[in-house]
């Protein structure tokens, strides 16, 4: 997937992936995050 | 003599704090504290479905979501032959889901009220038990119901005749219709068969923290909360005035408009469960809010504040029917229609059982970050390398062990298992297993999810009663708890939390 000058929405989930991670992984592929949240299902 | 001895070893102590301060360690007791025993509550509320938060949220938006609601709630006699439910409440060990095929809620088979650590209470008694919880006339039971509740609870082994007197009366079915309507801001209490029995009347008309939905939350975790300790007491055989100290971990806010949360359900509780001589406070940490309770109270036993303390938490009646949607559209029935409960008691260690080990504390520090592999360093990998523990040395990790089959409809996923998968990762990572034994080290040293999404209780803390079995058997020798907590919900910090300990037999 091509992330180079795209706007990403990153969701992230307690027990998997937090926001915050996937932000910084988009962002190293030269996305621009415009939101980072983790949630909780549980 | 033994003052010369004294000052010696005054004298040694500061050296060995002074040692410790140098090479910049925090000093940690080795010492242990018995725990006594766990028990585990449930109750079957389907009546109460419908004011769980996402129901209520769904139904305001769109009526119609009632009857659907309703149409998907479960029997007692479905619920309480539920797999996952009878292995919360000690009927079989948690390892034997292995082998059960799922879908579990098919199964509707034999059943049972009581199990080895706990029961299911019918929704009939439980309000009963929330009526008696009531010390404001905040709950009205109809009288012909009412009744019928005080004739079940008579034969409850843990109520005594006298405590029956706080159900009164009742009211006349009159009285309660004359409460509600859309702008008395009460809630009727409706049974699943949809017949009312109740109302729940607001305590004040201004202030939302005494609103009808807050009181009717607050009311069914002190319930809830006041039958595990009462199990716990009553099947260890442990007098109530004894108990000098309560920690109450559960998720609910009690207080008014002018200290909302402010707390010390604790003394509540001990109020109704015959703990005269004791006194309390509340641990408030999310969903691991029991696992610091229990560190806490290990704690003040050992210190010889307290000789005993008990740790309790009621229901989250917020989640029920929270994935209503999935299970719906997956053709099941609504399987989040129980509220539980949990209490387990903390005393000077005796040579036997289970203890908590006090050196095996793992916490998850504010600068550690809160990405998921970090926070299970924290709580696992560093307490084993501090105590020379491998993985395996641990026989069972309780973690969070959310009943798969309420989560995976709605896309939540298996919980306990991603948790296990990490802690697998984790030995792999620090050499101690092959990355081809990740798969059967996960289902050796983890187990399937069987708690209800009940917040806190989820959280490590089902498995207690099972795994002190286990240990005073001889069967396991060793088992860690690690819960983890989502500050993040209450947009006061972006981080997570979490504390794990490591229980093991005596001596």
């Amino acid at each position: 997937m091509e992330l180079q000058g795209k706007k990403v929405i990153a969701l992230g989930e307690r027990d998997g992936i937090q926001g915050e991670s996937i932000g910084k992984v988009a962002k190293s592929a030269g996305a621009e995050v415009v939101l980072e949240v983790t949630h909780c299902f549980v | 003599m033994l003052r010369y001895y004294l000052d010696d070893l005054s004298t040694r102590r500061r050296a060995v704090r002074v040692l410790y301060l140098q090479a910049g360690m925090k000093r940690m007791t080795t010492g242990r504290v018995k725990i006594s025993g766990a028990r585990n509550f449930l109750a079957h509320t389907p009546g109460l479905v419908r004011y769980g938060s996402k129901p209520t949220r769904e139904i305001e938006a769109d009526p119609s979501a009632e009857a659907y609601i309703l149409a998907g709630l479960r029997s007692y006699e479905q619920a309480a032959a539920y797999l996952p439910n009878v292995v919360y409440l000690g009927g079989i060990q948690p390892d034997e889901m292995w082998d059960i095929e799922r879908p579990w809620f098919t199964n509707d088979g034999e059943h049972a009220r009581r199990h080895p650590y706990g029961e299911m209470m019918p929704e009939d008694e439980f309000l009963g038990v929330m009526k008696m919880s009531d010390d404001f006339d905040i709950l009205w039971l109809e009288e012909g119901f009412n009744d019928v509740v005080r004739e079940k609870l008579v034969a409850h082994p843990y109520w005594a005749e006298e405590d029956l007197g706080r159900l009164e009366k009742g009211v006349s079915l009159d009285l309660i219709e004359g409460q509600l309507g859309p702008e008395s801001g009460n809630i009727p209490l409706y049974l699943r068969g949809g017949r009312l029995v109740g109302v729940v009347n607001r305590a004040h008309d201004l202030d939302a923290s005494l609103f009808a939905d807050i009181l009717l939350e607050n009311l069914a975790t002190k319930a809830a909360a006041v039958m595990a300790t009462k199990t716990l007491l009553g099947d260890l055989k442990v007098a109530a005035d004894s108990i000098p100290y309560i920690l109450n971990c559960g998720e609910e806010a009690v207080g008014d408009r002018y200290q909302r949360g402010g707390g010390n359900l604790a003394k509540a509780i001990g109020e109704l469960s015959g703990c005269t001589m004791a006194t309390g406070s509340d641990v408030k940490a999310f969903c691991c809010g029991p696992n610091h309770a229990i560190a806490i109270g290990a704690s003040l036993v050992y210190s010889g504040l307290f000789e005993q303390v008990l740790v309790v938490g009621g229901c989250s009646s917020a989640k029920l029917g929270m994935k209503y949607q999935g299970h719906l559209s997956s053709d099941m029935p609504i399987v989040e229609d129980v509220l539980a409960g949990s209490a387990i008691l903390l005393e000077k260690q005796d040579g036997e059982g289970a203890t908590i080990r006090l050196d095996s504390i793992g916490t998850h520090p504010v600068g550690a970050g809160s990405a998921q592999a970090k926070i299970m360093e924290e709580l696992v990998s560093k307490p084993l390398a501090k105590l020379g523990l491998r993985f395996g040395d641990i026989d069972k990790y309780a973690t969070e062990m959310h009943n798969p089959e309420v989560t995976e409809p709605s896309g939540s996923g298996n919980v306990p298992q991603l948790n296990y998968n990490l802690i697998a990762a984790l030995a792999v990572r620090s050499g101690q297993i092959e990355r081809s034994e990740m798969a059967a080290f996960a289902r050796e040293h983890g187990m399937p999810g069987f708690s209800p999404t009940q917040g806190h209780i989820a959280s490590a803390i089902p498995f207690l009663p099972h795994a002190i079995d286990g240990i005073t058997k001889g069967d396991l020798k060793r088992v860690m708890f690690l819960a983890k907590g989502s500050l993040f919900l209450g947009r006061m910090t972006q981080l997570s939390d979490g504390l794990s300990f490591i229980i093991e037999g005596d001596g």
